[in-house]
């Protein structure tokens, strides 16, 4: 039987993914894409919440279309930025963004 | 193994999957493209638990806005073969960690959802939570949707200046 | 009567608002200055005397009344009053000399540009004195204590302009000090053990303490006050320096009242030091070789006030001998004829350093007693009573003192006294022979002083000659019977002690005619001939070198050692902490690589970290 424990499992796989992906790509654009597939995770979370503990309301459809809102507007910004960056380094490789290094 | 089940293991594995590719792929267009199968597989999982709203703007902003967005500015930072465009990073000991922190979070999130004794509440299937949904959004939680609009309308102008550049006029 | 008593405090009060007027508003008037100053004084004797009256007549017995001042849970402090006969006696003492003093002041000081302050510091001297003999409690004795102190630091050093004169008054301060560190920890010692200072409550408390050993420490603690302030061994080195003051001021504190107040001390702290024979004996033994110890210094020196200011170490050596074997009496007795006497003694030294333009050396006077006759009759009878020559007060005193010590069975000291006895009459004399008889050296201006410092000598005069008899059998020793103690012994007066007391200054005054007035043994030659031992007495035994010398390599070695331990350890911990700063800054730098991924590994680490803490943290509360 599928309950709510699956639901959460896969949203934690999921996350782990997107984490895993965060940390090791060199792509700046697969970062982006990383880190899409983590807020996606958490929708998972949010929404099974929301079907199978608190179901008398749609906070957590609420919460959910909420942090769609954000990730569409941090795509949009991010990605406007590595398309700056990119136009100054001709590059979009992380490891070449270095100014902070000590 | 009900018609659910079946349903939820066939979504689960299409996700699952095309994350996986998503990451592992060094074609930055095949993560892409990947990553809008990602999209749709997690509006399926979103349709199986009732929320058809969530689902359908899933599908809307997620693989058509967002992906798109992503496909074109893919395009134009593209200067070498797509084939390398994706690669790992050379740092062992970097990926290592990667793999060893998200091991260790598999298991300790897992091992909490597993031992934890959830207070189940099912409500029945069909009632509209497309009003109850509204009522929220519009009711109490207005203010939140309001700044959400005026987040959007930001973003759009700070991406806007950002891609644009200076112009020193 | 009670009115008289109860008001009291105007006594020191009055001379503390002279000197508060003064220093604010009249100073620029020097006159005036001085007319405040004697006011305040004399209306102080007036009130002591109506004081004493109230005291002396039918028994009035002990008045006290105090108020509160600071009121703490485990620590109740008052201000207060206590006047009994002991205090009535210290009043008029005080009051007398004090008056006495500041109006021959006017003729000594007549043309110091700092004859308006000198009177402030006269009168805040003067109220500080008299608070201290009033007060009811150790705490606010101490209070005074130091005031007095202060008065007499600000009157050795009165012509600061001199280097000889500020450095006197540093050193009595400071040996002042060592000796008030032992007596504020004594202080301290009864307050935590008894949980008050008030004389009477500490009285009855006392007595029923068995402790002997803390009462000892107690004792001898509280001891070193009077050490200090009274110049006893081995503080007494300030009071020889402290005669770079003026004249009447060594008059005033240093002879009379200030060094007095330890006697006075010990008189009034009785009760504790009686509790032990060994304390006791301490006091008495230290009394009876200060007096040896001062006397043979005296008997070489040839400054005026130096012979006098050993006289007086002496003397005081004396009252704390009679202290320690228990002849309280005796003690306070001479206390007051030595003031009178003593007093007389510097203030006629006084007139002839005025009238011969500030010369000391008594080697270079001679023959003034055709050209100051009242000076020269009025010191030659304050040498009889120091010397002890019957009937002048100094004999009463000094041989009640002389039947203590032998009476309560310490022949030691009775014989060192009667050696100091016999002393004392040769070094006054050989000072009077030679500075008042003998030829002319001074040169031909030499004249008699003012009548504003005369008469002060011829009142002092008559108090030396006849304040003795209170305490004589001629009025049944009326002294005796109101400054006692409970259990003390009156002992049966000795004709014989006092046949062979006369006998002994007799032949003291003889020995000096002989040697300094008809010359039968050369001076000059036995001065040679005992060479070693001349110098050493001449030297003061060497003791303020030795103090110097200790205290330098003691000041420079502690210097050493601090300066090591600010140098290594606190420096060290400062510049060691910036050197760990530096270091790990240095060190750590390296996680800083500029790469966005290796700042999400940290985020991620420290979230994973968090999770499974909580997780844990939740498991072992469960199981």
């Amino acid at each position: 039987m599928i309950g709510f424990t699956h639901y959460l499992i896969l949203s934690t796989i999921l996350f782990g993914i997107g984490m895993y992906g965060v940390i090791s790509k060199r792509n700046a654009v697969a970062v982006l894409m990383s880190v899409e597939i983590m807020l996606n995770a958490v929708n998972i979370n949010f929404i099974a919440i929301s079907k199978f503990i608190r179901s008398e309301t749609a906070i957590g459809q609420l919460f959910a279309i909420f942090v769609i809102v954000v990730a569409a507007a941090e795509v949009a910004v991010g990605l406007a930025l590595i398309i700056a960056i990119y136009r100054q380094k001709k590059s979009v490789n992380l490891n070449d963004f270095n100014l902070l290094k000590w | 193994m009900n018609l659910n089940d079946a349903v939820f293991m066939l979504l689960a594995l299409i996700t699952i999957g095309s994350a996986l590719g998503v990451v592992a792929s060094k074609n930055i267009v095949h993560s892409a493209l990947l990553l809008v199968v990602t999209f749709m597989g997690v509006a399926g999982l979103y349709f199986q638990m009732n929320a058809g709203f969530i689902g359908l703007v899933q599908i809307l902003i997620y693989g058509g806005a967002i992906s798109v967005l992503i496909i074109f500015a893919i395009m134009l930072v593209m200067d070498v073969e797509p084939e390398k465009t994706n690669l790992p990073s050379p740092s062992l000991a970097r990926r290592m960690w990667g793999v060893y922190l998200v091991v260790l979070l598999i298991i300790a999130l897992g091992a909490s959802i597993w031992y934890t004794r959830w207070p189940l509440a099912i409500s029945a299937a069909g009632t509209d939570e497309l009003t109850a949904l509204a009522n929220l959004m519009l009711g109490k939680y207005v203010v939140a949707f309001e700044v959400a609009a005026i987040l959007l309308l930001v973003a759009v102008v700070g991406a806007i200046i950002l891609a644009k550049g200076a112009d020193d006029k | 009567m009670q009115n008289i008593l109860a008001s009291s405090w105007v006594i020191p009060f009055l001379p503390f608002l002279a000197f508060a007027l003064i220093g604010l508003f009249i100073h620029r008037w020097p006159k005036m200055s001085a007319a405040v100053s004697i006011l305040a004084i004399s209306t102080a004797l007036v009130y002591s005397v109506l004081v004493a009256m109230a005291v002396f007549s039918k028994g009035a017995g002990v008045f006290e009344i105090a108020a509160r001042w600071l009121n703490m849970p485990g620590l109740q402090v008052d201000m207060g009053l206590l006047i009994d006969p002991l205090t009535a006696v210290m009043l008029l003492v005080v009051t007398i000399v004090a008056l006495l003093v500041q109006i021959y002041s006017i003729g000594y000081m007549h043309d110091d540009p700092g004859f308006a302050s000198y009177f402030a510091y006269q009168s805040i001297f003067a109220g500080s004195m008299l608070g201290l003999v009033v007060s009811n409690n150790f705490g606010q004795i101490f209070v005074f204590w130091e005031l007095v102190g202060l008065s007499s630091y600000l009157l050795i050093g009165f012509w600061f302009g001199r280097h000889s004169a500020r450095e006197a008054a540093k050193k009595a301060f400071i040996t002042n000090r060592i000796g008030d560190f032992g007596f504020l920890l004594g202080i301290l010692f009864l307050q935590i053990i008894f949980g008050t200072l008030n004389f009477n409550d500490l009285s009855g408390a006392v007595a029923s303490y068995s402790n002997t050993a803390v009462l000892i420490t107690v004792s001898l603690l509280l001891l070193l006050g009077p050490v200090g302030k009274s110049a006893q061994f081995p503080l007494h080195v300030w009071l020889p320096d402290a005669m770079e003051g003026p004249t009447p001021v060594s008059a005033l504190i240093h002879a009379a009242t200030m060094v007095a107040a330890g006697v006075y001390l010990i008189a009034r702290a009785f009760f504790i030091f009686n509790t032990s024979p060994e304390t006791m004996m301490v006091i008495a033994v230290l009394g009876g070789f200060t007096a040896l110890f001062a006397a043979s210094i005296a008997l070489v020196q040839n400054d005026i006030k130096r012979i006098l200011a050993y006289s007086t170490l002496s003397q005081l050596g004396y009252m704390v001998m009679a202290m320690g074997v228990g002849a309280m009496t005796a003690g306070m007795f001479h206390l007051m004829t030595h003031a009178f006497f003593k007093s007389l003694l510097f203030l006629g030294a006084g007139s002839v350093i005025h009238a011969l333009a500030n010369e000391q050396d008594i080697w270079k006077m001679g023959g003034l007693h055709k050209k100051m006759p009242v000076t020269t009759w009025t010191f030659i009878i304050g040498a009889l009573a120091l010397s002890g020559i019957p009937p002048l007060s100094g004999f009463w005193s000094k041989d009640e003192i002389l039947l203590g010590t032998f009476a309560s069975g310490h022949i030691g000291l009775y014989i060192l006294g009667s050696l100091v006895a016999f002393m004392t009459a040769f070094y006054m004399f050989r000072l009077i022979f030679v500075a008042f008889f003998g030829e002319n050296q001074a040169g031909e201006h030499a004249h008699e002083s003012p009548a504003v410092m005369t008469v002060p000598l011829i009142i002092l005069a008559v108090l030396a000659v006849f304040a003795g008899f209170v305490g004589s059998p001629l009025m049944n020793y009326a002294f005796a019977h109101y400054i006692t103690y409970p259990g003390a012994v009156h002992h049966t007066p000795s004709i014989t002690i006092m046949l062979i007391s006369s006998l002994l200054a007799i032949s003291g005054i003889f020995l000096a005619w002989a040697v300094y007035q008809k010359k039968w043994l050369d001076y000059e030659k036995l001065k040679i001939k005992m060479g070693g031992l001349y110098l050493l007495l001449y030297n003061k035994y060497y003791i303020d070198e030795f103090y110097a010398w200790l205290i330098k390599h003691f000041i420079d070695g502690t210097a050493r050692l601090m300066e090591w331990f600010d140098l290594k350890v606190v420096n060290g911990a400062v510049n060691g902490l910036a050197w760990l700063t530096g270091y790990l800054g240095l060190n750590l730098r390296y996680t800083e690589d500029g790469q966005v991924q290796t700042y999400a590994i940290y985020i991620y680490a420290g979230m994973v970290v968090l999770i499974i803490s909580a997780l844990c943290a939740v498991f072992t509360a469960i199981a």
